[in-house]
């Protein structure tokens, strides 16, 4: 699993800014700092493609309607580039974004997705050294309540043989309602933030359709962009565009806790039960318009219920398969994952205030009746959109979360030491860590890299391709006695080959 | 280290926490929400001082200026 998530770039002051140069002086910024023997590995595409639908066709590429945009990106040198860590850090769409390296537990994505918070933070930190740059801003966010979204997206690898109509069926009702857990908080209602008033979620005013294959219009709640980077007889990825960014470490834990153990369920075929809502995409914004938590949803079997109560349903479903299937061999962090998800929706239930230590959208919300109440502040005062977009800086500084953290306001995960070491180094225990260390120990030697390759120029007549597409393979476990008795590039290509 | 819930106790004084003990004493159930509500917003009282000094200058120039490109 994976995250890959856009921030939001701005140059105060400057509102005229090209924001797909601003993203590339962020990325470039970092990565020729980065690479200290001056050669950048690119990315490779040879295996992307995502047109592609999990319901079996191909769309047609639409031209891209944006006048602002250069006719060809290639002009503008859009960075893209691989770290040690693994991930990739690049532009995409005029934000830069941070995709983390293929993990295998919810922890571990809290590490990288909090790593990749840290690479921006620095990354905007060494643009300004650049002689005539402007300070530029980046914001973990979604929307600049201006009609425009920007995603973080979820990717979990999944087995084939899943029935894609099942997870339709099973994930919908999931994903309306996991945002009373999961939403990050925002100032102002409908794509354009025209309403006034607090909403529980930043993204769910944007999503207007059921199932589809889009990510920019008519954004649906199941995305079905079938790319597994991986092998497509034994993987589907499934694309969750649906979440917002979260700066809290528990908010993301629990995202990616929760849907992979509703992902299990399904994949397994465990879920009986059918929670179907009646018209998902209007319950969804109307679940967000409402942070009391009272508003009911309609199931399509009549029955009704508040967004917790659903989330409580899927919450015993998991506590019960769990125990079925691992009984007192549970590991450690699913237990934690299933207690801690059960202790948040009983206080949601009560008095969502008493997870303002651990949720965006109640630590956000209760700042800003903080100002309501002191100020006498109204729902459209630019000081409570201030507070809502200063909220996602990624400035220690400045960064409203993170002026939280360090009073010791929120509950974390991590240790500040731990982030710093993954803002460099790979999860041990997927191909990322085949990847990673190429690049650390062979910078001058990797020509290019993916998801599911490493590409080396060992300055002979061909370039060396080396497949990465087995995602649990290239751990340490695989390769480290290997990288550690391979000097150079030529002898790991060497040695692998069977020379 | 994960930071555990302190409470907010290093913000009190000794005659608050007095104050507090015999509350405590006397309070039980429902009351104990109302007690953590309190001391929620004595907490968000003090944090609104901070967050006044490190908010941007010119919030309405500042969020109208905040204007972004099309994303996923």
């Amino acid at each position: 699993m994976g995250t890959e998530t856009e921030y939001g770039v701005s140059v105060p002051g400057q509102p005229n800014t090209n924001q797909m140069l601003a993203s590339s002086l962020v990325v470039n910024s970092y990565a020729n700092r980065a690479a200290t023997g001056g050669s950048r590995a690119r990315w490779d595409f040879e295996e992307e493609s995502p047109l592609r639908d999990a319901r079996g066709f191909e769309l047609p590429r639409e031209p891209v309607v944006d006048p602002g945009a250069p006719a060809n990106e290639d002009d503008l040198g859009l960075a893209n580039v691989i770290l040690t860590n693994g991930a990739r850090f690049y532009v995409d769409h005029a934000h830069p974004e941070f995709s983390t390296p293929e993990v295998t537990n919810p922890r571990d994505i809290v590490l990288w997705d909090k790593a990749g918070e840290r690479v921006m933070a620095e990354a905007a930190r060494r643009a300004l050294t650049v002689p005539g740059t402007m300070p530029v801003h980046l914001y973990k966010n979604n929307t600049d309540n201006k009609g425009v979204s920007y995603g973080c997206h979820e990717n979990y690898l999944m087995a084939r043989a899943t029935p894609f109509g099942e997870i339709v069926r099973h994930l919908t009702p999931f994903f309306v309602s996991r945002q009373v857990i999961c939403g990050a908080g925002r100032v102002g209602i409908g794509v354009d933030g025209r309403e006034s008033g607090f909403q529980i979620s930043q993204r769910s005013d944007f999503f207007e359709v059921e199932v589809g294959l889009e990510t920019t219009l008519k954004r649906p709640i199941i995305n079905t962009r079938d790319e597994p980077h991986a092998d497509p007889e034994k993987y589907r990825r499934l694309h969750v565009i649906i979440g917002d960014a979260n700066m809290s470490e528990i908010a993301t834990y629990l995202k990616v806790g929760m849907t992979s153990l509703v992902l299990a369920m399904i994949e397994e075929g465990w879920l009986q039960v059918d929670l179907s809502v009646d018209a998902p995409v209007a319950t969804l914004r109307a679940i967000s318009h409402d942070p009391s938590l009272r508003y009911l949803l309609t199931l399509r079997d009549g029955r009704k219920m508040t967004a917790v109560q659903l989330q409580m349903e899927y919450f015993e479903q998991a506590r019960k398969f769990v125990e079925d299937r691992l009984g007192t061999d549970v590991d450690p962090q699913t237990a934690d994952v299933l207690s801690r998800w059960e202790s948040v929706l009983g206080r949601l239930e009560v008095d969502p205030m008493t997870c303002s230590r651990e949720l965006d959208w109640v630590a956000k919300l209760s700042i800003l009746e903080g100002y309501r109440s002191r100020d006498a502040l109204a729902w459209d005062s630019p000081r409570l959109q201030l507070v809502d977009l200063q909220y996602h800086d990624v400035r220690p500084e400045k960064g409203l979360y993170n002026r939280l953290v360090a009073r010791g306001r929120f509950d974390l995960l991590l240790s500040e030491e731990e982030v710093t070491r993954a803002m460099t180094e790979p999860p041990e225990d997927t191909r990322a860590y085949f990847r990673g260390r190429c690049l650390e120990l062979y910078p001058q030697q990797v020509a290019a890299a993916s998801w599911d390759s490493v590409i080396f120029d060992i300055g002979r007549d061909s370039l060396q391709r080396v497949p990465t597409l087995e995602p649990l393979r290239g751990t340490k476990a695989h390769v480290g006695e290997l990288l550690a008795r391979c000097p150079t590039a030529a002898d790991l290509v060497d040695a692998l080959s069977g020379n | 280290m994960a930071q555990r819930d302190t409470g907010g106790g290093q913000q009190r004084t000794g005659r608050r926490d007095d104050e507090t003990a015999e509350a405590e004493v006397e309070e039980s159930g429902a009351s104990d929400l109302k007690e953590r509500h309190e001391k929620l917003s004595e907490d968000v009282d003090s944090l609104l001082d901070e967050i006044d000094d490190v908010l941007e200058e010119n919030a309405e120039e500042f969020v109208k200026g905040y204007v972004q490109k099309g994303g996923q």
